[in-house]
């Protein structure tokens, strides 16, 4: 047979050279069969390809066909098949033709496995758009029918995402069959398809005539919020909040409201959940005088259930709701209704429900203006700062700058302190590292004074955790500091103590000091850096380890660019030229490279700003420089594994990384 | 309540066996009681005068205010209230109990609602949220049922009355219905093993006795298996429900109706699937085995084959015993319809370098019936098999699975030495061949990528892109 042979490509391809070649299906089909399942998997995502090389014309004559014919695969196969369909309306000829995808995807919308069938549906609303209103009424729809009355339950779960991308563009009598077929899926005898109806009924909602959503949507709204199943009464929750922002505001008590209220007392918690966790877009679908009358008393109920998962999810919404508030009776509301819910929530059993409230309980002080917020608000937020979970109060703690806006952060500085100190000697270190994060913030609202007396011994404490990741923040946290308190207070406090660990016997606090050099020298200015680090650098260059030495040459070139030109001709260079004949390889290595380094440094900038990702392992300070040179597709993967790598230095690891970029590129 | 601290939430690598330590309570209160002190106390209850000392006509009067004064439900999580009445509702309970077990001529038509309403309000509750989010059934200690002192009762009482020889299922269906068997499916899910035991039986009972509710129950199983395998992965009752459907299908008279060989195709298979297969896979192979007729063995055996684990070792050497429980059961002829793929993937079981998986895959030539399936058709699996074995012979790390596959090769070379002497003389050039097929793929794709490329740099440049099919010659004939 001479169709195994490959061909060459017509006249026509413009600057074509021969030995572009098509290939006959038969070939290509053979790949979409391989037996390893990784080869077929490769080969489907990249069916685009081979659709390309087939042409528009044998895409839909032969490849559509074979793939309809050969649905049965591994799941894995199938979900790839999904997404390329999808995209495919170019390649089997534009939207004319794109009514022949559709088979290939009727049948993946059948299979069992969810992610499958998702996909599926998901494509198949892509592609729908692209269906002249004619093609959706002559295949999409009779489609939809298909799937909505087949006999397996995945069909017809499939069938319920797509009326909603018909409805729209289909004449009135195709309309009035739609809302049949969803109407009968809505009580179909399997919770999986109700499930999926009432999961849909918002959106299909919203592309109904409102005469429609009054007469057939309501009624099928009660019927599944009060379905037997609570998997399925769950979901109508949702699709309430939808129904009820498009309704005119007269209707809605008579129409939803019964239900949403049913809901909210539901016997079952998962639906008492899903009413607490969209309250704050159902109080913008019934407007303020629902909310008045309705609303508050559920949300009071719901702050108080038997349930935690469920006071969790209120408590969440505790601000969201009392800022949405009609502004006349806002406060009176919060202060006679809320407000004593949140008090008991304050010393709740469950640490969950304690720490979603501290998450926002802050939030309410600008809402409610400055007494209130001292006489009544301030007590609890004292008492949350002493909780027993740490996550409480750091939660309390990260959202001190709403009530420093109100009420200043002196009220709360005498709990806080205790709070603070004992959150930064957590046991965990995530906990430590929580901490140091919002000590600049906390600096700021306190004021240097109280800072000095209190905090800074704290911050200096954590220069010597043995976390190196606590180390690194701390250090990054005095930066920070300086740069709110000035250079002239980092020369009085920081610095002396930063540059006293020179002479630490333990060499990770020794290099401590130089990581603190690196952030300091560009905040503090060249006169403090000349005067005051650069001596102590110079010694260190000394060290007996190799780490600290290396770490040297690092330092010298990250401070280079704040010193004068005289200093680094005279004192810098001499330092790197004695490194650079050191005696163990990495040394060498790092002083070379500062020596060399000033222009990889700028190119370096720019690579960092095209890639944010390699921008924190080019802020540590060990990453080697001259990676960035090599900007190939490896480089970038690197940049995309050094995060990974350990964070302190192993430099073999990264010459070795270095090596193999060179080798592949050169 | 969770026992985790948010500290080691944060912290996100704590050790389950510290996790579990820190664990102090295993009980829980059932998500029906309000916990703070809001909700009104429950009615007091005094203890009525007993059963057994009232005249007869006074009996069912008593009994039926009995049956009432158990619909009050007490709050076990707390531990200090209302604890006369939690005993005086235990010992009626207990009484009751005692009552329907060794009475004949109690169960008149008005005490069937009674009895149900009781049971409804003592058992059917929604289930709290479970303490522990990653609660594996392995590993952790399960959640144990707070009121279960009542509960319990409650169970046994409902059972006894179920197995009385005056009950009459004609009268109890009315009561008894769908919507009862519903929640009470749903009550499986519960963490609580003592109580899924209870409920397996009781099912089991209503399935006997009640046969208009039969197809209904096999569904709503159905209903329950596919939300587990396709929706929430998380059911707590899956071993116990197989169990049931178990005893149910074995009393099915062959040939196997439509509806359960839909049951192993749609769920039995996919439920291998399932992350928490370890603990049902006695039951699933159990009822794989006892269900298929000989004819689909080979269906079974074909999903497993799909559903092959891919990641999970201790996933494949299940399915390795369950393939092996099939095939001591296979006809040779059903054999032959399955060998290829089947021995395909034993062959890559054999070289897993998991030593566990090859090892299990290598027993099968332990086994004297499959050795003489492989015997009779070795002329077609010794050529699947040769590669991986000869392979492995030489390049696995585990001496035991080395000497094992010498054994193999050996009894391979036995049945059929001559096909054996010609694997071993074409196996290089097999491998040279493969090779180069490979590079031949790679070829294709990089002209294939080549002709996108330049497809899309037609686009960018702005050029109206050729379409290829126009440069198709065209009297080529059909491909296919």
């Amino acid at each position: 047979k001479n169709n195994v042979n490959i061909k060459e490509i017509g006249p026509g391809m413009a600057g074509a050279d021969s030995d572009d070649s098509l290939y006959p299906i038969a070939v290509l089909i053979d790949e979409l069969r391989n037996e390893d399942v990784q080869l077929r998997l490769n080969s489907i995502k990249k069916l685009s390809t081979i659709a390309l090389a087939l042409g528009v014309e044998r895409t839909r004559t032969e490849l559509l066909p074979f793939l309809t014919d050969t649905i049965y695969d591994e799941d894995e196969v199938l979900l790839a098949l999904a997404e390329q369909l999808g995209n495919f309306t170019m390649l089997v000829g534009g939207p004319e033709y794109v009514h022949c995808l559709l088979p290939p995807l009727e049948s993946l919308a059948t299979v069992e496995e969810t992610v499958v069938r998702d996909k599926a549906v998901e494509s198949l609303r892509k592609i729908s758009h692209e269906h002249s209103p004619v093609d959706l009424e002559v295949h999409f729809e009779p489609l939809v029918k298909r799937l909505a009355s087949g006999d397996w339950f995945t069909s017809r779960t499939s069938a319920c995402g797509l009326f909603s991308v018909c409805y729209p563009r289909v004449s009135s009598t195709v309309k009035a069959e739609i809302r049949q077929h969803f109407r009968t899926l809505c009580s179909d005898d399997t919770p999986m398809v109700r499930r999926a109806a009432a999961s849909k009924l918002g959106e299909f909602a919203k592309v109904l005539e409102l005469e429609y959503v009054k007469s057939d949507i309501i009624s099928l709204f009660t019927a599944l919020a009060s379905d037997e199943q609570d998997s399925v009464r769950l979901l109508a929750v949702e699709a309430g909040v939808s129904i009820a922002t498009l309704l005119p505001q007269e209707d809605l008590e008579a129409l939803v409201m019964p239900t949403l209220r049913q809901a909210a007392e539901d016997k079952s918690w998962r639906v008492r959940y899903m009413v607490a966790d969209k309250f704050s877009d159902l109080q913008k679908a019934v407007g303020p005088e629902i909310t008045k009358n309705d609303l508050v008393p559920a949300f009071q109920n719901l702050l108080k259930d038997c349930e935690a998962e469920v006071r969790a999810a209120a408590a969440n919404k505790v601000k969201e709701f009392c800022e949405n508030l009609p502004e006349d009776s806002r406060e009176t509301i919060i202060m006679t209704h809320i407000l004593p819910c949140v008090k008991e929530l304050v010393s709740d059993t469950n640490q969950h429900v304690k720490s979603a409230l501290a998450s926002v309980i802050m939030g309410l002080s600008t809402i409610l203006g400055k007494d209130n917020t001292i006489e009544h608000l301030l007590p609890l937020f004292l008492a949350q700062l002493k909780d027993e979970c740490p996550e409480v109060r750091l939660n309390i703690i990260s959202n001190l700058d709403c009530v420093n806006e109100v009420i200043g952060i002196r009220q709360l500085s005498q709990s806080l302190l205790p709070a603070i100190v004992e959150l930064a000697e957590d046991a965990k270190w995530r906990v430590r590292l929580a901490i140091i994060e919002y000590m600049p913030l906390l600096a700021g609202q306190l004021g240097v004074e109280f800072f000095d007396e209190k905090l800074n011994s704290l911050c200096m404490a954590w220069l010597v955790d043995h976390v190196y990741a606590i180390r690194e923040a701390a250090t990054c946290n005095l930066m920070k500091l300086v740069e709110k308190f000035g250079a002239e207070w980092a020369q009085n406090t920081i610095v002396p103590k930063v540059l006293g660990m020179a002479n630490d016997p333990n060499y990770l606090h020794r290099m401590t000091t130089l990581f603190c050099i690196n952030a300091l020298s560009e905040v503090c200015g060249q006169e403090i850096t000349t005067k005051h680090m650069l001596p102590v650098v110079f010694k260190m260059s000394n060290d007996q380890v190799a780490n600290v030495r290396f770490n040297v040459a690092k330092s010298l070139q990250k401070i280079g660019p704040v010193l004068d030109s005289n200093c680094l001709q005279t004192e810098v260079k001499p330092v790197l030229e004695k490194l650079a004949s050191d005696q163990d390889m990495d040394v060498k290595y790092f002083a070379q490279e500062a020596i060399s380094g000033s222009s990889t440094g700028l190119f370096m900038e720019k690579q960092c700003a095209l890639f944010p990702l390699s921008k924190k392992c080019f802020r540590d300070t060990w990453l080697p420089k001259c990676f960035v040179q090599l900007f190939t597709k490896q480089t970038i993967l690197l940049f995309i594994l050094t995060p990974n790598l350990p964070a302190e230095p192993s430099c073999s690891v990264y010459h070795h990384l270095l090596n193999l970029s060179l080798g592949s590129h050169i | 309540m969770s026992a985790i601290s948010a500290s080691e939430k944060v912290d996100g690598f704590t050790r389950k066996s510290v996790r579990k330590a820190v664990r102090q309570r295993v009980c829980q209160g059932s998500s029906q009681f309000a916990a703070s002190s809001s909700r009104p106390a429950a009615p007091e209850i005094s203890a009525l005068p007993q059963l057994k000392d009232a005249s007869s006509t006074e009996q069912h009067e008593l009994f039926m205010q009995k049956l009432q004064q158990c619909c009050v439900m007490f709050d076990f999580y707390d531990t200090v209230t209302d604890l006369k009445s939690k005993e005086t509702k235990r010992a009626t309970l207990n009484e009751l109990v005692d009552y329907v077990s060794t009475n004949r001529g109690v169960l008149v038509e008005p005490v069937y609602p009674e009895i149900t309403t009781m049971v409804s309000t003592n058992i059917f509750r929604t289930l709290p949220p479970s303490e522990n989010p990653d609660f594996d059934p392995e590993e952790d200690e399960p959640t144990l049922e707070a009121s279960w002192p009542h509960m319990q009762l409650v169970y046994e009482f409902f059972l006894r009355f179920l197995e009385n020889p005056d009950f009459q299922p004609s009268t109890a269906k009315r009561y008894i219905d769908q919507k009862f068997v519903l929640q009470l499916l749903e009550l499986f899910d519960s963490e609580d093993p003592r109580e899924r035991e209870f409920i397996k039986t009781i099912l089991h009972r209503i399935y006997g006795k009640f046969l208009g509710l039969r197809a209904f129950v096999r569904k709503q199983i159905n209903n329950i298996f596919l939300r587990y395998i396709y929706e929430t992965e998380h059911f707590n009752g899956v071993a116990e429900l197989l169990e049931i459907l178990g005893s149910i299908i074995n009393g099915f008279a062959l040939p196997l109706k439509a509806e359960h060989k839909q049951f192993l195709m749609k769920i039995l298979i996919p439920l291998h699937t399932a992350k928490g297969l370890a603990l049902f896979h006695a039951q699933v192979t159990h009822k794989a085995c006892s269900i298929i007729s000989d004819t689909l063995k080979p269906i079974v055996v074909r999903g497993l084959l799909k559903f092959w684990p891919k990641t999970c070792s201790q996933k494949e050497v299940m399915f390795l015993g369950e393939i092996e429980e099939i095939l001591d059961v296979i006809e040779p002829t059903q054999f032959k319809k399955i060998q290829e793929p089947l021995f395909k993937q034993i062959s890559k079981c054999v070289a897993s370098p998991h030593f566990q998986v090859a090892e299990r895959a290598l027993y099968y030539w332990n086994n004297e019936y499959i050795l003489s399936l492989i015997e009779e058709n070795n002329a077609k699996i010794l050529p699947i098999m040769f590669a991986n074995l000869y392979r492995i012979s030489k390049e696995h790390w585990n001496p035991t699975i080395v000497a094992l596959v010498y054994n193999v090769l050996k009894t391979l070379m036995e049945m059929n030495s001559k096909l054996f002497d010609e694997l071993t003389a074409s196996y290089k050039c097999d491998r040279q061949r493969e090779k180069k097929k490979e590079q031949e793929r790679e070829e294709l794709w990089r002209k294939l990528d080549e002709l996108r490329l330049q497809e899309t740099s037609a686009i960018q440049n702005n050029r109206c892109a050729p379409c290829i099919a126009t440069l198709l010659p065209t009297d080529d004939g059909p491909f296919l």
